[in-house]
């Protein structure tokens, strides 16, 4: 840099005149308008607030000017340079985010492509199903039971007051482990773990069993030799049957909706009494197609009705074989098919789909039925 | 058990704008399951009328014998009509259906040409006309039961509803019109004409001969058994038709008029009854059990070897019936019979139900004496065939002989506001004492207390229970009130069972597919698994009664079934899956010839409820998973992606996450598993899980593509170590110095060991290690390997600085020197 011009007459630096300031600025904006990139920019950046640049070499010439007049000449230049500054940034932000827009752009895909990574599988409906009857239960204050699935003789059915000679033994046909008086069985109902519960929790007692059970049929599209029931047993003081009622209903409106109407058929089982089946209102024709052929319906097979299990007031003989005071404690107990409820619930309309594995009828429930 | 509506009205005045139908709506209501409601000869559109056969022209130039016949249906010309049945002759009693009428089958008859002539109508039989299932022949009709050209459809009872009802086993009482009726008239709050009010019509002995002798030798099994004796009756008197209605109604064949009279008052009153050739026995008619070696040929000609359990019934010369179940050969009715032994008894129930099962017989007989009979009623019953024997078969009846031990009276106390209490409303003891009077019990009231006396035809009650039931079913179902008891506060899912609930969601988020296959396996499965003889996995329950053969024992691991799913799947077109199950699987031996069998009237003792306990095999849930094919499929970006072992073994360590269980790979070296590819994985020192590549032959035999991978684990077991309660994780915000170590080892050091020795030269700071490379190959010496891991180090309480780093480096290489002989590559 020189050193200062002291003979200089200041009114002959024409580049810190007013007019000459002002233009120096307006090109630069013009400038920076016109570059349409970040390069442009750059090259406009050097002409116009580059060191070299008009402005800069301007203010290089104040220090030659006599101390008057540079502050007047100083302030102008300098506010000068700061509207450049701040028109080059705001093109700067305008120009960055314009290319950034541009990349984005350029790096589109066909967002329709299979995304081919590896899929969520799928729980057994029959499995989430029961997860959900069981928590209806849990919210009531109930506990999960559980027994073995080759269960003692006695458990299955003598302290059911099934006695050996009993025809009831023939209804439920059995499979026996080796040999045939070995006295284990497959469990025939989830109704041992009624026995198990009451020899082993304090009373009063509020359970339900969730679990796989056994009988000799044939699989066709609405048997199955081994299937899926949910047991239930309350043992307190002044149970009735109401209570039973209550309980069914409750469970149904959660598993078929609260329109669902259901029934309690007087039947017989050893190990309750009073006995009843527990009925739904069938939900498909509401009982339309009884009689009617022209409106026969396929859910309930036109009887108006689809059984959903047994229940009934645990038989003060069973309360007795486990030591329980029938003076004191009422019990009642049901016992629902799985099978049947996903059957009725979900539509399925051939049970050999449940047990075959087949990846696609598990895959189409998800991990909840 | 089946019954007409028709004969249901005979005993129940009910109204009569009440169908078939509407009575089975109120039987249901009070606890009767009736299955069908069927109407006789639905489908029947149009006259039927009786036919006369005037004369028969047999036509020989057919295949088969078909006969031209003239039928007079009562017009002015007799019909002639073609027929291929055999079994009438010229003067038989037919039933027509004429052109114009519709058999069921929407089968309209037409006068059309065939065999050379026009037929004019139809002969039918049973089955043609949905009267029955009967269509060995065509039907005739008894002589003299009609005219000609009588409308044939009201002799056979066509639109009477017919219903059929399921006996459950406390209601032997309702296999019979009597029971039945008997529900319906309360059912509709009407009149009941008890039938045995009017059996009692038989005229005295006719003192021909000494009527023929009976005994008990076990008064416990049989004490009533009684013996009528009717003699020349006409063994050609063909049954009248009202008669076989009923029983084929019933779904009961006829067979000849004094079997069909047992049959008849069977099905009207409960009481089975058999009749005996009288001419046939010898002596002494008696019941007793069966002598060591006796054998028996039953009426349907099997010869049965007896049991001295045997209840039978017996002349001089031996066994001659099967108790209440079924008579012998050679005493029974025969064409010719003309003089009959009528034997009617009371049999106990266990005895006969015992004997069903022994011999796998039931009867209709059995049926009802398993499920309990009236013990008053044999010697009505058989008043009531006598008289029948003798009206229609036109026998002479010489009397009666009989032994009985005492009736037991039976008496239930209960207080009167016990089925008000058990129900939760309000039943009015009144309405109590009227139910309970209409069902057959006397009842002597003493203050709240009834004295109940059942019927003698109700054996099913015999507690206060069955009692409260007999009300509240009759009161009404329908009327419970719905209420809701309060339990006490639960204590929610257990640990074991909420841990089992998260398995299977993250194995299902892991992409694995839940199934459930039938625990039956066979020797045949776990030798196709390559278990050795003595595997324990071969100690598992076998069935007596297996569903097939070939799958007779339970499983003791979920594998050979899981397998079986798998290659279901493949044979549907899907190669590419991950399919897993949850179950019991269960484990050595089971039962015992001296199982206890602990009373029924109070608790078990500990050590009796322990010795059931002691007979169950070991029953732990176990986790079973296959993988076939490709975890991922070839995409537009990625080629596809085989499972492989590592697959198998990552979910089982995904389980033990899920547990939150300690554990440690292994080389496993399980049978069924690839040699060189089998993991196993320990927990809390024990094995728990295999997992790894299926073994060539194993996924050769269930059909499985080449390099099939599996897994199962004991999640029993595991869930033993699983923390019930897991603590937070202490850690230090510091930054992390993360270290990069590539060293060589011989080929057979492990990658485990190696990161082991890495992990114990390192020290307290080194916060993780992953191997990141294996490399075989020109840079390192033959049979080597560099194995490459990622370190990253932190401190708690300080930024690590370079020269702690380079000594802890140091530090890793001396120790993994000495330890797997590694040297920095
Ligand atoms: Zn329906």
């Amino acid at each position: 840099m020189s050193g200062p011009n002291t003979n200089f007459d200041p009114k002959q630096v024409a580049s810190l005149d007013v007019d000459a300031v002002e233009a120096m600025v307006a090109d630069a904006r013009a400038a920076f308008a016109a570059a349409d990139d970040l390069d442009a920019l750059k090259a406009a950046r050097l002409a116009h607030a580059g060191d070299r640049s008009p402005l800069a070499l301007a203010n290089r010439e104040i220090g030659a000017l006599p101390p008057a007049a540079k502050a007047d000449a100083g302030k102008r230049v300098g506010q000068a340079r700061a509207a450049v500054k701040t028109a080059l940034e705001e093109r700067e932000v305008v120009l960055t985010q314009e290319r950034d827009a541009r990349v984005l752009e350029s790096e589109a895909v066909d967002i329709t492509l299979p995304v081919g990574r590896a899929a969520v599988g799928g729980r057994h409906p029959l499995t989430t199903l029961m997860e959900r009857m069981a928590d209806v239960f849990i919210s009531m204050g109930y506990d999960i039971a559980e027994g073995p699935e080759a269960e003692a003789e006695w458990a299955n059915f003598d302290a059911l007051n099934v006695p050996p000679d009993h025809p009831a033994r023939t209804m439920q046909d059995t499979f026996y482990v080796e040999s045939a008086d070995s006295g284990v069985v497959l469990r025939t109902q989830t109704s041992p773990i009624q026995i198990r519960a009451m020899l082993e929790r304090p009373l009063p007692i509020y359970v339900v069993a969730p679990g796989r059970v056994y009988r000799t049929d044939e699989l066709d599209a609405t048997h199955t030799p081994v299937f899926h029931q949910i047991e239930g047993l309350a043992v307190d003081e002044g149970l009735t049957m109401g209570d039973l009622k209550g309980t069914l209903d409750h469970l149904a409106r959660q598993m078929f909706g609260e329109g669902i109407v259901t029934r309690l058929r007087p039947s017989y089982f050893p190990f309750t009494e009073p006995s009843a089946e527990v009925d739904l209102e069938c939900f498909v024709c509401r009982g339309a197609s009884v009689g009617d052929a022209s409106r026969a319906c396929r859910t309930c097979g036109s009887e108006g009705w689809i059984e959903w299990g047994g229940c009934g007031m645990v038989n003060p003989r069973v309360l007795a074989a486990v030591g329980i005071d029938t003076d004191v404690y009422r019990g009642f107990a049901f016992g629902m098919g799985i099978e049947r409820t996903l059957m009725f619930r979900n539509s399925v309309t051939d049970m050999r789909d449940m047990v075959e594995g087949d990846v696609r009828f598990t895959t189409a429930f998800g991990v909840d039925a | 058990m089946r019954i007409p509506l028709s004969w249901i009205r005979e005993v129940a005045d009910v109204p009569a704008d009440q169908s078939g139908r509407d009575v089975a709506e109120r039987l249901i209501s009070a606890g009767l399951e009736v299955e069908t409601v069927d109407t006789v000869g639905a489908g029947l559109k149009g006259p039927i009328v009786v036919g006369h056969v005037r004369e028969i022209e047999e036509l020989t130039e057919f295949k088969k014998p078909i006969r031209w016949c003239q039928v007079d249906i009562g017009a002015s010309e007799p019909s002639g009509i073609i027929c291929g049945a055999q079994n009438f002759t010229e003067g038989d009693l037919v039933v027509v259906a004429p052109p114009g009428t519709t058999l069921p089958g929407d089968f309209t008859i037409t006068a059309r040409e065939t065999y050379g002539h026009v037929s004019n109508g139809m002969i039918c039989s049973e089955r043609e006309l949905g009267l029955g299932d009967d269509h060995a022949g065509i039907i005739v009709l008894p002589e003299g039961t009609a005219e000609a050209g009588a409308d044939a459809s009201q002799i056979l009872g066509v639109g009477d509803d017919v219903l059929d009802i399921a006996i459950t086993p406390d209601r032997g009482y309702a296999l019979s019109l009597r029971g039945i009726g008997r529900e319906v008239a309360i059912a509709y709050g009407v009149d009941f004409h008890d039938p045995v009010d009017r059996a009692e019509t038989l005229p005295g002995p006719a003192d021909d001969r000494a009527p023929a002798a009976c005994a008990s030798d076990d008064l416990e099994a049989c004490p009533l058994f009684t013996l009528r004796t009717i003699t020349g009756i006409d063994p050609h008197t063909p049954t009248p038709q009202w008669m076989r209605n009923r029983l084929r109604d019933c779904g009961m064949r006829s067979v000849s008029l004094a079997v069909d009279i047992t049959n008849y008052v069977m099905l009207e009153l409960g009481q089975p009854l058999h009749a005996f050739d009288l001419d046939a026995l010898q002596g002494t008619v008696r019941a007793g059990r069966a002598q060591p070696g006796e054998s028996l040929e039953t009426i349907d000609h099997v010869e049965r070897t007896l049991s001295v359990d045997d209840l039978t019934i017996r002349d001089d010369r031996g066994p001659i019936g099967l108790a209440g179940t079924m008579g012998g050969a050679t005493t029974e009715i025969a064409d010719d019979t003309v003089n009959i032994a009528l034997e009617a008894a009371y049999f106990g129930a266990e005895v006969v139900a015992r004997m069903g099962r022994r011999h796998r017989l039931t009867s209709e007989a059995s049926r009802r004496f398993e499920r309990g009979i009236d013990r008053a009623l044999a010697p009505i019953a058989s008043a009531r065939a006598s008289e029948l024997l003798v009206d229609l078969a036109g026998g002479t009846y010489q009397g009666m002989t009989a032994v009985e031990a005492p009736m037991e009276e039976r008496f239930i106390r209960i207080s009167g506001d016990l089925p008000s209490q058990v129900a939760g409303m309000d039943i009015l003891v009144d309405d109590v004492i009227a139910t309970l009077e209409a069902i057959g019990c006397s009842i002597t009231v003493d203050g709240g207390e009834l004295t109940v006396a059942p019927p003698p035809w109700r054996p099913d009650l015999t507690d206060p229970a069955d009692l409260v039931e007999e009300v509240v079913r009759l009161v009404g179902y329908a009327k419970l009130p719905s209420t809701l008891p309060t339990a006490p506060a639960g204590h929610g899912l257990t640990h074991a069972q909420r841990l089992q609930r998260r398995i299977g969601t993250v194995l299902a988020a892991r992409g694995l597919v839940e199934v459930l296959t039938y625990p039956f396996t066979s020797d045949a499965d776990a030798d196709a698994l390559r278990w050795p003889h003595d595997d324990e996995r071969r100690v598992s329950p076998r069935l007596a009664n297996p569903l097939s053969d070939e799958q007779p024992k339970l499983r003791a691991a979920i594998l050979p079934t899981l397998l079986v799913a798998a290659q279901r799947n493949i044979s549907r077109g899907f190669d590419d899956t991950a399919i897993f199950e949850m179950g019991a699987v269960f484990r050595g031996p089971a039962g015992s010839q001296h199982a206890p069998r602990p009373g029924v009237d109070q608790r078990p003792s500990d050590e009796e409820w322990q010795q059931l306990q002691d007979l169950l095999p070991d029953q732990p849930t176990h986790l079973g998973a296959v993988f076939t094919g490709n975890r991922a499929a070839k995409t537009w970006a990625d080629d596809a992606e085989a499972f492989t072992w590592a697959d198998a073994l990552s979910v089982a360590q995904d389980v033990c996450q899920v547990l939150g269980v300690e554990y440690v790979v292994e080389r496993g070296d399980d049978p069924s598993f690839h040699p060189g590819r089998c993991a196993q994985v320990i927990v809390a020192g024990e094995p728990v899980a295999i997992a790894g590549e299926l073994h060539p032959s194993v996924t050769e035999a269930w059909g499985l593509p080449p390099r099939s991978c599996a897994l199962e684990l004991d999640v029993s077991h595991a869930i033993e170590s699983s923390p019930e309660v897991r603590p937070a994780p202490d850690f230090s915000s510091h930054p992390v110095a993360k270290e990069d170590i590539a060293l060589v080892v011989a080929g057979d050091v492990s990658a485990r060991d190696v990161a082991a020795s890495i992990t114990r030269g390192a020290g307290e700071l080194l916060e993780s290690l992953s191997l990141f490379d294996v490399y075989e190959g020109d840079q390192v010496p033959d049979g080597h390997k560099s194995v490459a891991f990622a370190l990253r180090f932190r401190a708690p309480d300080r930024t690590l600085s370079a020269e702690e780093l380079a000594g802890i480096r140091e530090s890793i290489v001396e120790t993994t020197a000495a330890d797997v002989g590694a040297r920095l590559r």
